[in-house]
């Protein structure tokens, strides 16, 4: 940290003489419990009970009338299920998500690890650059969202009227079926790259110099440096950014809701802008059901990260 | 950092971000290898002002009549300048309100965090007990529950507990943290255990040592837990969205978005205008403390 408490020690050394020490240790449970209180108590009734909670109502026909009476509902077995995917609006919104990981991920990591190198190899304006390029990420989504919904205005805004300024067609960013939710991927990548930067010029910096050196003294080029020894060594860091990355891609909701309202014809509308309407139509079972396959999506999606990108080597 | 080598996150924490260059290790003195000219400068430069071009313009916009911003082309100074604009969000619309409920469920949500998750980070930091390694896996398994998954049983439960529309609703899901506590344990880690067991050995009680050793070392990184979630909670949306169902109760956030989407999705002095009341702060507060916030992000590789 800042400046002058980071003193790492040799933790283990000294933890010995504790040991063995019995009533010194049963203080220390008690302490740690009595510690952990607080935050087990709040983590267990607003977190893991709602976990439980959201699976046990999305078996039910729960609705908003039945509020004051949640137990007192219908089970229905799995027909909230199979209803959202027989619904073509559902099967549509998970098609978008899909698409906002797909499209959002790669570009925003690409982005970000081109920003992260090209500030490792800067000594002067670095902070100066740092902070600009995170600047975004501090910022709410949804004052950016507004935002950029004028900078992509067709007529008279800033984007259309730079490219018209050189000559390039100007085309309706946002009503457009085919180039809203890319366009809200590129926003998004826009105010998401900064924390990526920030961990991948981290793992940048554990990379050491000779290595690159004595790559360069064998000749190898400015690319083959990168693509052989700076990617592979920096893999972890990969890894954990396209995980964190893709969690945040999949509950895609902020952007869609300011800037389109999910549309143009649901085009930019995700699973997690259809669970916000079916709970606001009342429909909390259903609701629930489509929160569940999407936190199923998240995990699936972040062990198979793990998976197919922590094993190769 | 004996412990922390367990730790099952990959991101390379152990690294100080440091601008100066002395950082950079021993090889410093023999030029680097992959040192950037001018044309990442000017790369890099170009990447910075598509970067803040938004913000900019969407400050000077903010101090337009509506006209101007309407006006095609576009303008970029503004011809003239009015704060109507901000004068009526303050006075038509109710964003003194929406300010300070803002200032409120953040204020509530941070002071928690900072008592509750240095609690719990110290505990499994610094004491041996049964159950740590499984809390620990339980606080990183946390990490990756979203918020949609809980919000439609959370607002049942809130309702029942008679906490709809309320401040109070809005705050106290958020007031115990996963990141906090992986932040704070993260930090704890690193004080040396020779103070703890110094304070012991002169018979102070596990909890006072807790209060009165650990928590003043701490303060480096409280600060910036501190920063972090005021931030967090400050964007939050879809929360006080749900919990807020008067518009006495509306934050700034979800006031923008449901003008923005409502009736007044056409003034648009008056949504830039409330932009800059949402996002002004935060940039402020940003630039101020922007050490802390990226070491905060360097240290736990995460947001």
């Amino acid at each position: 940290m800042a400046t002058t408490t980071t003193t790492p020690t040799r933790a283990g050394a000294a933890q010995a003489p504790a040991r063995g020490a019995d009533p010194m240790r049963r203080q220390q449970t008690i302490a740690a419990w009595l510690l952990a209180l607080p935050f087990l108590a709040l983590f267990l009734v607003f977190t893991a009970g709602p976990v439980l909670a959201s699976l046990g109502m999305s078996f039910t026909d729960i609705k908003r009338t039945d509020i004051r009476t949640p137990f007192a509902v219908g089970f229905i077995g799995i027909d909230n299920y199979t209803q959202l995917l027989a619904d073509p609006l559902f099967r549509k919104v998970m098609v978008n998500t899909g698409l906002y990981v797909v499209l959002g991920v790669p570009l925003t990591m690409a982005m970000a690890l081109a920003i992260a190198v090209m500030l490792n190899r800067v000594t002067r304006l670095r902070a100066l650059f740092r902070v600009g390029y995170y600047l975004p990420v501090v910022t709410s989504i949804v004052a950016v969202s507004v935002v950029w919904k004028f900078l992509l205005r067709p007529e008279g805004g800033l984007v259309n009227s730079a490219l018209g300024a050189v000559g390039l067609p100007q085309p309706e960013w946002l009503d457009n079926p085919h180039l809203a939710l890319p366009s809200l991927v590129v926003m998004a990548a826009w105010r998401n790259l900064g924390t990526l930067m920030i961990i991948f010029l981290a793992g940048l910096q554990t990379i050491p110099d000779e290595v690159k050196e004595a790559a360069q003294v064998d000749g190898a080029t400015g690319w083959q440096v990168f693509r052989r020894i700076t990617l592979p060594m920096l893999k972890p860091t990969l890894l954990f950014g396209a995980v964190i990355t893709s969690i945040g891609y999949l509950q895609f909701f902020e952007e869609a809701f300011v800037m389109t309202k999910g549309g143009p014809l649901d085009a930019t509308r995700s699973v997690t802008f259809f669970t916000f309407d079916q709970f606001a139509f009342g429909n909390y079972g259903l609701a629930a059901a489509a929160s569940y396959l999407l936190f199923l999506a998240v995990v699936v999606l972040t062990f198979l990260q793990f998976k197919v990108f922590g094993e190769k080597d | 950092m004996t412990t922390s080598a367990a730790t099952p996150t990959p991101a390379p924490a152990q690294t100080p971000l440091d601008d100066l260059p002395a950082s950079t290790g021993p090889s410093k003195q023999s030029k680097r290898p992959d040192q950037g000219g001018p044309g990442t400068y000017i790369a890099l430069g170009l990447g910075l002002i598509l970067m803040v071009i938004p913000f900019l313009w969407m400050a000077i916009s903010s101090i337009k009549p509506e006209a101007e911003i309407r006006s095609i082309p576009p303008t970029w100074w503004p011809q003239s300048v009015t704060l109507d604009n901000f004068r009526e969000l303050f006075t038509r619309l109710d964003f003194t309100t929406y300010f300070l409920n803002s200032v409120l469920v953040a204020t509530a949500v941070t002071v928690g965090n900072m008592l509750f998750c240095s609690m719990l980070g110290y505990a499994l930091a610094k004491l041996e007990f049964r159950g740590k390694k499984l809390l620990f896996a339980l606080v990183l398994g946390t990490l990756m529950i979203p918020g949609v998954v809980t919000f439609v049983p959370l607002f049942v439960l809130t309702v029942n507990l008679g906490l709809a529309n309320t401040l109070t609703g809005m705050a106290l899901p958020f007031l115990a943290g996963p990141f906090g506590v992986f932040l704070m344990r993260q930090f704890i880690l690193s004080l040396p255990d020779e103070l703890i067991q110094a304070a012991r050995v002169d018979g102070a009680g596990e909890l006072r040592i807790f209060f009165s050793v650990v928590m003043p070392l701490c303060w480096p990184a409280l600060a910036t837990l501190g920063i972090l979630t005021f931030l967090t909670s400050w964007n939050n949306f879809l929360w006080p969205l749900v919990v807020a169902t008067n518009e006495d109760k509306y934050t700034l956030p979800v006031a923008l978005a449901l003008y923005a989407v409502g009736q007044n999705a056409t003034q648009y002095g008056l949504l830039l205008a409330g932009s800059v009341v949402v996002v002004i702060p935060v940039i402020a507060v940003f630039l101020f403390l922007q050490r802390h916030i990226m070491q905060g992000i360097s240290m736990t590789g995460i947001k």
